[in-house]
C-alpha cells in the first residue's frame, strides 16, 4: 500500500482528532469517556491528575517527542509521540501554555505505542505527552516556538 | 493566488528571449587582475554563489556596521564588523577586500572600486575560476538561493529573467526561498525552465495535499515536477548525485526553513518546510551508505549560525555552501563532528562574491580542501559579451497590462508605466542622496528610513513599520536614486500598503516578538531578517535579554512615550497574514522622494534617522561606528 492510500484509509480516524484539536467538536462528541473536568483544568499537573487519576509522573527519556521547533502555523503543530515503554495503556498530550492544556487522551491497548496528530497551541510553550504504562505515569516534554511573522533576509 | 495562463505564456515568451541571439563567436579568453587567480588545488573545484537577490546588473552594497551575534555566536564569522572582521581575516584597511567585506570607508572606497557584482561580470568570472579547474567537467556551480526575486525586472517577468541568466551562467544546483514566493504554478514553471537541479531535502508536501486534489493536478500537468516522491512526501530531489571530474560528489539541499513564519503561504499553501534535522541525519547516512560518495556537501538556505549548530551535530558533512545571512565570510569556520571536518561557508548577497572550494580526492577518498572567496568587483572583470546583450534584450521588454506585481487585481499592472521599457522605467532619476543610502544591519538603515518616511507620510501615521529584510542595495552618497534602486528595496509579490490602529502595548509585542527571532541565542530558534524597521518612534534595545525584556523607552518623534492602552496609527507594508488594498511600496516611495527633493538642486535631504538606542552591547566585536546611542 502506497502511502496515499494508507493516508486515505487512515482518513476518518484522523479528521477527528484534528477537528478535536482544532477546537471544531467538542471532544465530548468523539471520545466516549470525556474527562470533562480534564479538559477545562488550567494547568497541566490538574489535567494530568484529571484525565488519568495521579499526579506527578516520572520523567522519561524513553518517550519521544517529534515537534518542529518553530510551529509553522500555530493552529495546527504536527506532534509525534513514540514511546519504548512497555504495557503502555494511554498516551496524553498536553499544551502547556494553552489555556486548558489538556489536548488528547489515547487509549491504546497493545499495538505500537505511537500516536501522530496535530495540535493547536496559542503561544510558545511545552509540548507534554505523558505515557501511562504498567500503572504508572511517565512523562517527557518539548519545548515549540510560537513566533509572529520573522522576516526574511 | 492563481495564476492564469496568460501569466504563464508571457512568462515563456520572457524567458525565450536568449534563444533569439545569434550565437557570438567564442571570446578570446580574457586576463583578469590578480586577485583572480585561483589556481586549482586539488581536481574537484565547486563555485559557490548565493543571494542575488535578482541584482543582474553591478550595484553597491555596503555591509553592516551593525551584526551582532549573541549565544554562540559572539563574535564568531559572520557577527564581526569593521575593524575586527579585517583582523580575524587578515585584511589591510582601504584594500579592496576591505571594500567588499566592510562598511570602512565605504564612500571613498566606493569611488575608488565602483559597483560589485552583475551577472555579466559573474559569467566571466565563472568561466574563468572554471578555466583555472581545468575545464567545465572539473567544476560545479551552486546557488545558494533567492535568486530569483529582488528586483523590478525580477517581479516583472516573475522571476524567468533570473531563472534564464542561471541557464547562461551553467548554475548545475540551486536551493529556494523567496523562490517559492511567486506561487506554486509560477515555481514548477521557473524550474521547469531552470536547467539545473532544484533540490530540498526539507520541502515537504503536505499530508492534506497528498489526499489528491489541486497540487497534485497541477503536479500532473507539470509531468510530476513538484512531487518528487510520494511516500516521503519531498516535493522536489533531497540531492543531486554529480560526477565532477570522475569523482561522485552528493550536493544534499536544505531550503530557507522559516518559509511558513516570514512569507505568506498563501504562495506555498501545499508544502511545507522546517529544519528536518532528523531527517537530514538518516539522508546524509544513507548517502555515504549507498551511493559510496567522494564527498557530501550541504547546499544551504538555513542562515550561517543554523549551519554551524547543523554541522556540530549532523555527522557526515564534508562541507556547507551556506547563504540567507548575506555577509561574505572569505574563511570558513570547521567543525569537527566524529573525526570528519565540516567547512562551513557563506558567500554574501547581491551577486558581489564567489566561494570557491576545491577538494582533492584520490581513490574515492577526500585527501584536502581548500577555500578561497572572490569579491566581484565589477570594473576589474569585463562583462560576458553574450550575458551583457541578453540582460540589454530582457531589459528592453514592455511593461504591458499582463504585468501583475501585487496580491490585489486593481494593483496587478500600474497603467503609469504601461508601454514603456523595464530600462526606461527602471532608469528613471529620483533624486540625489544627501548620505549614503543602505539597508544592511541588524537594526536600521537609511534606505529603510526613506521607506518609513514614505509609509508615515503617506498615511499620516504616528509610526510606520518596514520588514527587516537583508536585500537592498546601497545609493553612495551625492549619486542619483534611481528607480531601480526604488525597486531592489521592496520587490515582491506582496508589497501592498497598509495603515491600521494598534494600540501602544500591540505595537510594543511586534517589537519585542521580532527582536526573539532575531535575538534569540538558540540559532534554531532564530527566524531569519533583521530587526523591523520602525520610523517615527525611537525605542532602547538590550538584545542580550530575554523576550518581553529587551524593548524599553519607546517614543514618538515628538518625545511622547507610548502608552500600552493609547491607541496609534501605525503605516506597514509586506503583510504576511492578510492582503491590505493599499498602494505598492515602490509607488509610494517614488512619490515621496520626488516630493521631498530640493526644488532646485535635487538632493533628497533626510532630517532625522531612528536609530534605536542600544545597551549592553558594548563590548560585541560586531558592533562598530554605530549611529545611534549606545550604552
Amino acid at each position: 500500500m502506497n502511502r496515499r492510500a494508507l493516508l486515505k484509509s487512515t482518513l476518518g480516524a484522523s479528521v477527528i482528532t484534528v477537528a478535536a484539536a482544532a477546537g471544531l467538536l467538542l471532544p465530548g462528541r468523539v471520545l466516549a469517556a470525556y474527562p470533562k473536568e480534564a479538559f477545562s483544568a488550567k494547568d497541566v499537573s490538574s489535567a494530568v491528575s484529571g484525565a488519568l487519576g495521579a499526579a506527578n509522573p516520572q520523567q522519561s527519556d524513553q518517550i519521544e517527542i517529534k515537534a518542529p521547533d518553530i510551529a509553522e502555523n500555530g493552529s495546527v503543530v504536527p506532534v509525534t509521540i513514540s514511546t519504548e515503554l512497555s504495557n503502555v495503556e494511554s498516551i496524553s498530550i498536553f499544551a502547556e501554555s494553552n489555556g486548558t492544556p489538556l489536548v488528547a487522551v489515547f487509549n491504546l491497548s497493545s499495538a505500537d505505542a505511537f500516536v501522530s496528530t496535530r495540535i493547536k497551541m496559542g503561544k510558545t510553550g511545552n509540548v507534554v505527552a505523558v505515557v501511562k504504562s504498567g500503572g504508572k505515569l511517565y512523562s517527557n516534554s518539548k519545548e515549540v516556538k510560537v513566533t509572529i511573522g520573522g522576516c526574511g533576509g | 493566488m492563481k495564476l492564469s495562463r496568460r501569466q504563464f505564456i508571457q512568462l515563456i515568451s520572457a524567458a525565450s528571449a536568449a534563444g533569439l541571439f545569434p550565437e557570438f563567436a567564442q571570446a578570446a579568453a580574457v586576463t583578469l587582475p590578480r586577485l583572480y587567480d585561483a589556481p586549482m588545488q586539488g581536481n574537484v573545484r565547486l563555485l559557490h554563489f548565493t543571494d542575488a537577490h535578482g541584482q543582474i546588473e553591478p550595484v553597491y552594497f555596503r555591509e553592516p556596521n551593525v551584526n551582532l551575534g549573541v549565544g554562540d555566536a559572539f563574535g564568531r564569522a559572520p557577527h564581526l564588523v569593521g575593524e575586527s572582521f579585517l583582523k580575524e581575516m587578515g585584511f589591510k584597511e582601504g584594500s579592496v577586500e576591505a571594500y567588499a567585506y566592510t562598511y570602512l570607508d565605504f564612500d571613498n572606497l566606493a569611488k575608488k572600486y565602483g559597483p560589485t557584482g552583475g551577472f555579466a561580470h559573474m559569467k566571466t568570472l565563472l568561466d574563468a575560476l572554471i578555466t583555472q579547474a581545468g575545464g567545465r567537467d572539473k567544476a560545479l556551480i551552486l546557488d545558494g538561493g533567492d535568486s530569483w526575486q529582488g528586483s523590478g525586472t525580477s517581479l516583472w517577468t516573475r522571476g524567468a529573467d533570473m531563472v534564464e541568466i542561471s541557464n547562461i551562467l551553467g548554475v548545475d544546483v540551486m536551493v529556494g526561498h523567496w523562490e517559492f514566493t511567486y506561487s506554486q504554478q509560477q515555481l514548477l514553471t521557473n524550474i521547469a525552465l531552470f536547467k539545473g537541479d532544484f533540490v530540498g531535502q526539507n520541502v515537504r508536501v503536505k499530508e492534506s495535499s497528498l489526499f489528491g486534489g489541486e497540487y497534485l493536478d497541477m503536479v500532473e500537468k507539470f509531468d510530476g515536477l513538484g512531487l518528487y516522491n510520494e511516500d516521503s512526501g519531498h516535493a522536489f530531489m533531497p540531492y543531486t548525485m554529480k560526477t565532477v571530474n570522475g569523482q561522485r560528489i552528493a550536493v544534499i539541499g536544505q531550503a530557507f526553513p522559516r518559509m511558513a513564519n516570514a512569507n505568506p503561504q498563501e504562495f506555498f499553501p501545499d508544502l511545507s518546510f522546517g529544519l528536518r534535522e532528523d531527517d537530514l541525519k538518516t539522508l546524509v547516512a544513507k548517502i555515504w551508505e549507498e551511493e559510496k560518495p567522494a564527498a557530501v556537501v550541504l547546499l544551504s538556505h538555513n542562515g550561517m549560525d543554523v549551519d554551524i549548530k547543523m554541522a556540530n551535530r549532523i555527522p557526515g558533512l564534508n562541507a556547507i555552501f551556506g547563504g540567507h545571512t548575506h555577509d561574505g565570510v572569505p574563511k570558513p569556520v570547521v567543525v569537527k563532528n566524529e573525526g570528519r571536518e565540516c567547512w562551513v561557508t557563506n558567500a554574501g548577497s547581491s551577486a558581489k562574491f564567489v566561494g570557491i572550494l576545491d577538494m582533492n580526492i584520490e581513490n574515492n577518498e577526500l585527501k584536502g580542501m581548500h577555500y578561497s572567496q572572490k569579491p566581484v568587483i565589477s570594473s576589474m572583470i569585463p562583462a560576458d559579451k553574450k550575458t551583457e546583450a541578453y540582460i540589454r534584450h530582457m531589459r528592453s521588454k514592455i511593461y504591458d497590462k499582463e504585468i501583475v506585481e501585487s496580491r490585489v487585481p486593481a494593483l496587478f499592472a500600474n497603467k503609469q508605466r504601461m508601454g514603456k521599457s523595464f530600462d526606461e522605467i527602471l532608469t528613471e532619476k529620483l533624486a540625489i542622496a544627501d548620505r549614503t543610502l543602505y539597508r544592511r544591519g541588524n537594526f536600521m538603515g537609511t534606505w529603510d528610513q526613506v521607506l518609513c518616511n514614505a509609509l508615515k507620510d503617506h498615511y499620516k501615521a504616528d509610526v510606520a513599520l518596514s520588514a527587516g529584510v537583508r536585500w537592498g542595495v546601497t545609493t553612495p552618497k551625492g549619486e542619483w536614486i534611481t528607480m531601480d534602486q526604488v525597486m531592489s528595496q521592496c520587490s515582491m509579490t506582496y508589497a501592498e500598503t497598509y495603515v491600521s490602529e494598534m494600540t501602544g502595548k500591540q505595537l510594543l509585542d511586534i517589537l519585542e516578538g521580532v527582536a526573539d527571532n532575531l535575538l534569540d541565542p538558540d540559532p534554531y530558534l532564530q527566524s531569519g531578517g533583521d530587526m523591523v524597521r520602525v520610523g517615527g518612534l525611537d525605542y532602547t534595545i538590550l538584545p542580550m535579554k530575554k523576550l518581553g525584556e529587551r524593548i524599553q523607552h519607546a517614543r514618538l518623534d515628538n518625545g511622547d512615550m507610548i502608552d500600552p492602552d493609547s491607541v496609534y496609527k501605525v503605516a506597514g507594508w509586506a503583510q504576511v497574514n492578510r492582503t491590505p488594498e493599499g498602494p505598492l511600496l515602490w509607488d509610494l516611495t517614488r512619490e515621496w522622494i520626488l516630493k521631498n527633493r530640493d526644488a532646485k538642486t535635487h538632493v533628497l535631504k533626510l532630517d532625522k534617522v531612528n536609530h534605536p538606542k542600544l545597551v549592553g552591547v558594548n563590548d560585541n566585536p560586531g558592533l562598530a561606528a554605530y549611529a545611534g546611542e549606545i550604552g
